[in-house]
């Protein structure tokens, strides 16, 4: 505990039908660099009886079929296949532009997070903006991506209270995570602008447009590109806003 | 072919199957029915895959007018269900006819109840089910629970010649108090020893939060170590997350997919599906067993819950 990073993965038993493989118990790029690694290699060894994965900050859940593999027996391939890992820094990720439009109507904390920190709205953005973020898992809700890390200027706690409401497209801060609300929903996270990208679509296999080891950048566009491809949306005139 | 018009909803009714898997990591739920195992049995009783649609009922049972000839079976909590206001049995096919009217009374102990028709109810397969996940608005009829004036469909499929029941000694009584086995782990380190064995000693009452999402318990506090947020690892239904005011959460279906708590244990799967029956107030007792132990009774349940069909007798 409080260790950080694990030198190798801790094989913890999780019920009867799962296994937890732990890299660590902080929010570490190494970290998820493992998890992913780690994940698709077991894709790639086709292990019969894995049933799902999933990588999230620090762990990787593999749920199995009891009938076709045994606790134990997964255990000892799964290390197998961690002890083959190589550690390549060159993992080959996608790149994901996100467009977002920030303050105002749409980023109601863009000034409390500018003011918090001594910075003009205009300087929070480009911090924001100027930097890639990687996708460490998604959660919370269908094709929420937990992103980091935000740079430690612009870095801002939680509301004190949730909203009740937060608009879908919505793109937050929580201490060093960003993130971007796929559909409506309560949330605590200090909202500094909005994206018409829509993230989520249960009608699409897959359903999220990121996926963990993603890279995402945000593209400052002003009000008025907003609403103009808002409005292309909105009449079906571009709808190319879904790419695998 | 459509089979039921609804003509009160009830209080909260719901398309469900066994559930979505394999989307846990983009955030999706595996939703599916809260006791998978009384939907299965009644599926089987009307010959349809385990695994088929039905309708899941909680509380208080939904009015339905029937607009077809169709054979339908009833499981779940004890709940006397009726037809033109004959009570009819649990647990084995029913024939319906057009214009009957299915009814149900209040459930006495148990809070779900599952309905399936021959062939199986009729919704979009959406990421491989068509199970409802009303946060999500997507899967079963609109994404939603059942409302009043909606229609819901079934396929068509041949009648059958034969009527089936549960035997007797397969049918499972719910009562107001749940006693379920479960795994130590994943963070079960992060617990003082009292902690963990006043998890596994302790009476826990289910509170008025319990919903497909989850239940929040009540009873004898869980002492952490230290700390008590973990970096947020996956979640199952079936596992107990106890936050830092040391009162364990129960996650289930329809729960979010990643959470910051740390999980003290995970419930056996057939206990996750007899959980599906608590409600309020109703009383939860862990005991703990190994992971082989646990695997033991998750094959004799698999054995069990797959042989179903080929343990029906023929109704009289």
């Amino acid at each position: 505990m409080g260790t950080g990073k694990y030198t190798s993965g801790r094989y913890l038993p999780f019920g009867d039908s799962a296994l937890l493989v732990e890299f660590g118990d902080t929010i570490d790029l190494d970290v998820n660099r493992k998890v992913i690694a780690l994940s698709k290699a077991i894709l790639k060894a086709r292990i019969q009886g894995v049933e799902e994965l999933v990588p999230t900050y620090r762990s990787l859940l593999i749920r199995y079929d009891l009938a076709k593999i045994g606790y134990k027996q997964l255990v000892l391939r799964v290390k197998d296949i961690e002890s083959e890992l190589k550690e390549s820094k060159l993992e080959a990720v996608r790149r994901i532009v996100v467009p977002v439009v920030y303050g105002g109507q749409y980023g109601p904390d863009l000034s409390y997070v500018a003011q918090f920190h001594g910075l003009t709205e205009e300087q929070v953005i480009q911090i924001h903006s100027g930097r890639e973020y990687r996708v460490y898992m998604l959660g919370f809700v269908a094709g929420f991506p937990y992103l980091g890390e935000v740079a430690d200027e612009i870095a801002t706690a939680r509301l004190e209270t949730p909203r009740l409401k937060v608009a879908a497209g919505s793109v937050g801060i929580a201490e060093k995570q960003t993130g971007i609300y796929p559909c409506e929903a309560p949330g605590g996270w200090q909202i500094i602008g909005r994206t018409h990208l829509r993230l989520f679509n249960p009608q699409m296999d897959p359903p999220a447009l990121l996926k963990p080891g993603d890279s995402v950048e945000f593209q400052q566009v002003s009000e008025k590109e907003y609403k103009k491809i808002e409005e292309a949306i909105l009449n079906g005139t571009s709808g190319a806003f879904w790419k695998e | 072919m459509k089979v039921f018009n609804v003509t009160k909803p009830g209080f909260f009714t719901t398309v469900q199957d066994l559930g979505r898997y394999g989307y846990l990591k983009y955030g999706v739920p595996i939703s599916g029915a809260m006791d998978a195992f009384s939907l299965a049995a009644a599926n089987v009783l009307v010959r349809n895959k385990p695994g088929d649609a039905g309708l899941e009922i909680t509380l208080i049972g939904p009015e339905l007018l029937v607009l077809t000839k169709v054979q339908v079976a009833i499981t779940g909590a004890a709940v006397s269900p009726k037809i033109d206001g004959q009570d009819v049995p649990m647990w084995q096919t029913l024939n319906l006819e057009e214009r009957d009217v299915v009814s149900f009374s209040r459930m006495e102990s148990g809070c779900r109840v599952y309905i399936t028709v021959r062939g199986g109810i009729e919704a979009p397969l959406v990421l491989g089910s068509r199970s409802t996940y009303v946060r999500g608005e997507f899967g079963g009829i609109n994404g939603r629970q059942l409302r009043t004036g909606d229609i819901v469909e079934g396929f068509e499929a041949e009648p059958l010649d034969a009527l089936y029941k549960m035997p007797e000694e397969l049918v499972p009584k719910f009562t107001h108090r749940f006693q379920v086995q479960a795994v130590l782990g994943p963070q079960a380190d992060m617990f003082t020893e009292e902690g963990i064995d006043t998890f596994f000693s302790s009476e826990y009452r289910v509170t008025p939060e319990a919903d497909r999402m989850g239940y929040r318990l009540e009873g004898p506090l869980i002492e952490h170590k230290g700390k008590a947020d973990i970096v947020s690892d996956a979640l199952l239904h079936g596992s107990v997350q106890v936050p830092k005011n040391g009162k364990p959460i129960v996650i289930m279906r329809d729960a979010q997919t990643t959470g910051g708590y740390p999980k003290i244990a995970v419930i056996v799967t057939p206990d996750v599906s007899l959980l599906g029956q608590a409600k309020p107030n109703d009383v939860i007792e862990f005991s703990e067993v190994t992971v082989s132990q646990a695997q033991e009774r998750l094959r004799e349940y698999s054995r069990l819950f797959n042989g179903l069909n080929r343990m029906l007798v023929k109704a009289v």
